[in-house]
This record gives structure tokens, C-alpha cells and sequence, in this order.
């Protein structure tokens, strides 16, 4: 049995352990039905092409994992940002973690999916919100809500922020030979509002791990939303990230995703402007090396006049590494004075890596300005020169060359912690011993 | 200190320098003048180990030593250095990062230790303050957004922080007004010493005003044509490069 008729067959399963008679679970039933129908995307489809997912399907995931299982803090301290306090969501191989979460209900709510989709308190924003941005094309986004149960829920009311940061850490224990988890997030910041968010997938062993996960994110009007994504995670590692974003007039949300690890990482990012004067940034910085494989395929829909997107991406490939950027931006006929930036520069630094990028514009208004740029290429030679007739070596020169690239992209982190910290993994990841301190 | 033995020097076959002989002595300060297109900036780049050039013929050595062999990062750790024509914008690293790792990067080819922080930040004041540059600039991205000016007064700074026993100064002059040209001028002077030598490398006489030089030699199609004193500058500036190239055919 492949994946795809397993998961079917285990959401009747999945209907005993939940309530069937409400409004969720009749957007569940539809998910799985259209799941049904178009089954895992392949590589014929166009948004597929460079990413195949087909020893995915044949692998024997396990949906539901066996019992809860335990961690010790300091065990993990180091997959969390600790040198700030923060809120966090911890989940253990798809299990929520009171032990080593913080969760408050104190003018805001930093708690669970679980809680929001089963308390007769959340009913209205659950109807209001809940897979409202979500697609219902996406095949995985699909397969996502119909099992959809557990993840992080966040809401922030009007005029409101969070004492400190929010992270969410999903960690695998490695406890199942293969396990397949599908984390569910829903964040809405209301008008006024600001959150920052940091997120992390982390396997701790070897053992096979596929995460499809859904995250929606609604900022109202006026709210701000810094969201980090960290994807640091084992060479048996799977993800697919589906962010889905709806924003009103003058919000500001910008999704920054760090991708050093994994096997095969596949962002689909989704920003829909619904508002005037709505500020989107979207950047990344990938640095990858043996055969990882990173996707990062990027919606901006540009629908009101007067709003501006900045895309930002880096990548940095070695050995037989391979990266795909796939950057669409929608401008509509009635979106005039729209500002919409894209950048993608990759630098290649071993004969067997490969890129594939493409930007992708459909603009439908005559008074706008859009840009974009792609880059493929290797170190510049000129700057190496310079480098090495200040008395640094061709290996340092290199990796500081490449540190620099690729750190540019992080003036845009507001929160310096994690900057530093991003920073240093960016150095590790190149091997970069620099002769100062980050 | 520095010797160049009848070099001669190509791009992609493209002949450039047709053997140059220079000499230059500890203390001393050199102009090489020549029109453009005449290779002076093959000559800075070729020194400074360039890897585009190739050395079809002659030799480079300093205090005696051949530089062929030595990669551009080895030739800046036994006192080469040169400032560029055209300094490369580095988004990402600050121009105090790349100071400390050129500096200790140099260090650690010496055999010596990292320098330490404190002795680094006050070396930095001391240097940035007789250039007089801000102390915003220093942790501004290195050349990046930088104006023509505070590119060349930086370089002066990455020189003077270096301590080399020969810089070459690529046209240092080209693209700046005349207040920077002094604060520039003024940098390369107190940096002279007895140890230490300088070739300028200029199209125009007006550098030399304020880095007075010991001899100046004309760069003609990739030779030395003539060789002088300060009075020469003078008289090219007076006369131009034709009476040179008139000279040459005669």
C-alpha cells in the first residue's frame, strides 16, 4: 500500500478520535475527499517539476504516533532560542509537551490547535478563521487539513503584543521508524497587533521523519507579523511547509526562512494582500551541501492599489545540493502603484550542484513597478583579489565572501538573538572559522 | 627593496608590459605616469599578484626574494599592498570585521597570535582618527553605498592599519575633490618612513603636489620610456603625453 491510499484509509481512523458533528470536520471530510482526488502532486505538474516526492510515497510512514514520549530540556535546550525568554510550543514526535512548553492566556492566547478546535469559547473565531486562507487546491495543503488537529494557536486581540517572542518546535524523537506528522498552526494578530514567531523542525536521530504542515496567518488591519522559519534538521528530514497569509490595509508581515538542512525542504509561501498600503518581505537564505534539496516556491498576490512586497532570497549550493526558487507575483488590474521587488541570487560552489530559478509575473495594472533578478554564478573573482591582497587566504576569502552574500539577508531580523544565532550556523555551515566574534 | 627585471606581462595573449625595469629603494617615494591604456595598472596588479596576468618574461622580487610563486594573500603577508583603483563593495561584512580578519589572518602567517581586542579597537581609533573618518563608517558595510571619496580614504585606512612595507597606490588620485585628495594625501605622508616605500601610480601631475616623489618614471606601451625627478611630472603636465610619444619615435 502507498502512502496516499494508507492516509486514506487511516482518516476513518483519525473520525473516531474526533468530534464529527461540527463545521471543521465538514471542511475535514471535503479535504480528504479532494486529497482523494488528486492524490501526491508529481513532477508532470509544473509547480513539481524539480521536486519529486515519489520515495516519499513508497516509504512506510507511520500517521499516529504510539504514546507520548518525554525529553529533557536540556537535552533539546540547544534546537531552542534560550538566550531570550520566550513563549513556546513544544511538540514531541506530533504530541504537545506541557513539560517543556510555555504557553499564557494573559491578554493573549499562546496555546494549542486542539484546544481552539474542540472549546465552545474559540467556536466563532475557529469559524470566522479556519482554513479561510488555507488553499483548497493544493493536493498536500488538502491532506493537511483533513487530518488537521494539533499545532500551535495563536491570537492576538486588538492593539495588543505578546510579552516576548513565541517559538514552535516540533521535535521527532526518532521513537518510529518512519513518522509522518502534519502540524496544524493558526495565528490571527488582530488590528493593531504585533507578534513575532519563531518555528523549527527538529528530528533527533536518523530515523525517518515527513512533515506536511499547514500554517495560516492572518494579520488585520495595522498589525505587524515577523515570522521566522529555521530549517536546520537531518539528512532524514522531510518538509513541506505550507504558509498560507492573508493581510488587510497597512499591515506589515514578513517571513524570513533559514534553510541549512534536511533532506528535501519545499516551501510553498503564500501572501494575499487584501488592503491598501500593505507591506509583504519575504527572504531567505539557504545554504546547502551533500544531497539536500530545498524548494522554495513563493506567492505574492498583489489585489488592492498602493502596497509593496520585497523578495529577498539567497542560496549557496555545494556538493551535489540542489535548490529551486519559483517566484510568482500576481499584480491585478486594480492593484496600480503596487511595488513589488524579487530577488534570487545562488551561488554555486561545486561542479554538481544545481539551481533552478524563475520568476514568474503576471501583471495586470500599467502603473506599477516591479523588478526582479536572478543570478546563478560563483564567487566573484574581483572581490576574492581584493580579499587576498589584504593578506587573507583563498579558503577564508571564500567562505567570508560567502558568509557575507548570504548574511545580508539578515539586517531584516528584529531580533537580534536570533540574528547572532543565525549568524553562527551560517558560519558553521561554511566552515567559516572569521576572524572576529559573531 | 623592490626590484622588477625586465617584465614582461600578458592577458589572454594581449602583450601589456614589454620589459619593465624599476628599482625601488627603502624610504624612497616612485611615480609611475603614462597615458591611459600605457599598463600602469597591469603593473600594480601584476605586483600585487594578479592571477588574470601572466609573466611571460623577467622578474618581480622584494628584499630579494622572487614573487612569482606567491599567491596575492602571501605577497601581502611579506609587506605588499596596494590600493585599488576600483576598491570591490562588500555587503555583509563591516569594514571593522574585515580589518580584524585581515589583520589577523596576516598575523597568523607571521606565526603570530590574534591581536588582541582592545590593542585592535585602539589601533583602529588611532588610524581611522589621523584619516579622519567617522566612527559610524566603520561599521558600515566595506565599500558598499561608500562615495568615490570615502572608497580611496578607506583604502588609505586598510593601509595605514596594515603597516606594508611597499603600497602601491593605484590612481588613488581619480575621483576625488581636492579636500579628499589632501585628508588622503596627508594619510599616505605620515605613513612615510625610512623602512617603508611608495609607488604612485597617476595619470596627473596634481597628486604629486601632495605625496612628493624621489623619482617619477614614464609608462609608455608597457616600457619605461624616461625616468626622473619631481621636475618631470611637471614637465609632462606642461607638455602632455604627445612629447613622449613624439620622443619615442625620434
Amino acid at each position: 500500500m502507498d502512502l496516499s491510499d494508507k492516509l486514506i484509509s487511516s482518516f476513518l481512523a483519525f473520525e473516531s478520535n474526533v468530534n464529527v458533528n461540527t463545521p471543521v470536520h465538514e471542511i475535514r471530510s471535503e479535504a480528504i475527499r479532494n486529497f482523494e482526488r488528486k492524490g501526491f502532486p508529481s513532477k508532470k505538474q509544473e509547480a513539481w517539476k524539480y521536486t519529486s516526492l515519489n520515495s516519499l510515497q513508497k516509504t512506510d510512514f507511520s500517521i499516529f504516533p504510539k504514546g507520548e514520549q518525554t525529553l529533557e530540556y536540556k537535552d533539546v535546550k540547544r534546537y531552542f532560542l534560550h538566550e531570550i525568554d520566550t513563549y513556546k510550543i513544544v511538540f514531541i514526535d506530533g504530541v504537545y509537551s506541557s513539560y517543556l512548553s510555555e504557553t499564557t492566556h494573559d491578554g493573549v492566547d499562546v496555546c494549542l490547535m486542539s484546544s481552539a478546535l474542540t472549546k465552545p469559547m474559540y467556536k466563532q473565531v475557529i469559524e470566522l478563521y479556519f482554513n479561510k486562507v488555507a488553499s483548497r487546491e493544493e493536493s498536500l495543503t488538502n491532506l493537511n487539513t483533513a487530518f488537521s488537529k494539533e499545532g500551535a494557536y495563536i491570537y492576538i486581540p486588538k492593539n495588543k503584543a505578546p510579552r516576548k517572542p513565541i517559538q514552535i518546535l516540533h521535535l521527532a524523537t526518532g521513537n518510529e521508524a518512519a513518522l509522518m506528522l502534519q502540524p496544524r498552526n493558526l495565528i490571527i494578530v488582530e488590528e493593531n497587533a504585533e507578534v513575532q514567531i519563531i518555528e523549527r523542525h527538529q528530528s533527533l536521530t536518523t530515523n525517518e521523519v515527513f512533515t506536511n504542515a499547514v500554517t495560516e496567518i492572518f494579520a488585520a488591519k495595522d498589525a505587524r507579523v515577523d515570522y521566522y522559519k529555521v530549517q536546520n534538521d537531518n539528512a532524514s528530514a522531510t518538509l513541506i511547509d505550507n504558509t498560507y497569509i492573508d493581510q488587510k490595509g497597512n499591515s506589515n508581515v514578513s517571513v524570513h526562512t533559514f534553510s541549512f538542512g534536511g533532506k528535501l525542504t519545499r516551501n510553498n509561501l503564500n501572501f494575499y494582500q487584501r488592503g491598501e498600503r500593505i507591506e509583504s518581505t519575504l527572504k531567505g537564505v539557504t545554504i546547502l551541501g551533500e544531497k539536500q534539496h530545498v524548494d522554495h516556491h513563493t506567492l505574492v498576490h498583489h489585489a488592492e492599489p498602493n502596497c509593496e512586497s520585497h523578495q529577498d532570497y539567497k542560496g549557496i549550493f555545494g556538493e551535489k545540493s540542489t535548490g529551486v526558487f519559483n517566484g510568482k507575483i500576481i499584480v491585478d488590474q486594480i492593484a496600480q502603484k503596487t511595488n513589488a521587488f524579487q530577488q534570487n541570487n545562488n551561488v554555486l560552489i561545486s561542479d554538481q550542484a544545481t539551481v533552478n530559478t524563475k520568476p514568474q509575473l503576471e501583471i495586470f495594472a500599467d502603473d506599477v513597478k516591479c523588478s526582479h533578478g536572478c543570478t546563478i554564478g560563483q564567487l566573484d573573482e574581483e572581490a576574492m583579489f581584493y580579499l587576498q591582497t589584504r593578506g587573507i587566504p583563498r579558503k577564508e576569502a571564500s567562505a567570508l565572501l560567502m558568509y557575507a552574500f548570504a548574511n545580508n539577508v539578515l539586517e531584516s531580523v528584529r531580533i537580534p538573538e536570533l540574528k547572532t544565532r543565525i549568524n553562527k550556523l551560517i558560519a558553521n555551515k561554511l566552515g567559516v572559522s572569521l576572524g572576529f566574534e559573531l | 627593496m623592490l626590484e622588477i627585471k625586465n617584465l614582461h606581462a600578458s592577458v589572454e595573449d594581449k602583450k601589456i608590459l614589454n620589459g619593465v625595469n624599476l628599482k625601488v629603494n627603502p624610504g624612497e617615494v616612485h611615480a609611475i605616469m603614462g597615458p591611459n591604456g600605457s599598463g600602469k595598472s597591469t603593473l600594480a596588479a601584476v605586483i600585487a599578484g594578479k592571477e588574470d596576468f601572466e609573466v611571460k618574461k623577467g622578474s618581480i622580487s622584494l628584499d630579494g626574494e622572487d614573487l612569482e610563486e606567491l599567491a596575492p594573500e602571501e605577497r601581502a603577508h611579506r609587506g605588499i599592498f596596494m590600493s585599488f583603483q576600483y576598491p570591490v563593495e562588500i555587503p555583509g561584512v563591516t569594514v571593522t570585521n574585515f580589518l580584524k580578519t585581515a589583520i589577523n589572518e596576516s598575523r597568523k602567517a607571521r606565526g603570530l597570535e590574534d591581536m588582541p581586542a582592545n590593542q585592535m579597537l585602539k589601533l583602529i581609533r588611532e588610524k581611522s582618527e589621523m584619516l579622519e573618518i567617522d566612527r559610524k563608517f566603520l561599521s558600515r558595510s566595506l565599500n558598499d553605498g561608500f562615495s568615490g571619496g570615502e572608497k580611496k580614504r578607506n583604502e588609505i585606512f586598510q593601509m595605514a592599519m596594515m603597516e606594508p612595507k611597499l603600497a602601491i597606490l593605484d590612481e588613488t588620485d581619480s575621483g576625488l575633490d581636492i579636500d579628499a585628495l589632501r585628508i588622503v594625501a596627508n594619510g599616505v605622508n605620515k605613513l612615510r618612513s625610512n623602512e617603508n616605500a611608495i609607488v604612485v601610480i597617476t595619470h596627473y601631475q596634481r597628486l604629486l603636489e601632495y605625496i612628493v616623489p624621489d623619482y617619477v618614471h614614464v609608462l609608455f606601451d608597457g616600457k619605461i620610456v624616461k625616468s626622473g625627478t619631481k621636475e618631470l611630472a611637471l614637465e609632462l603636465e606642461e607638455k602632455g603625453y604627445d612629447w613622449i610619444k613624439q620622443e619615442e619615435v625620434v
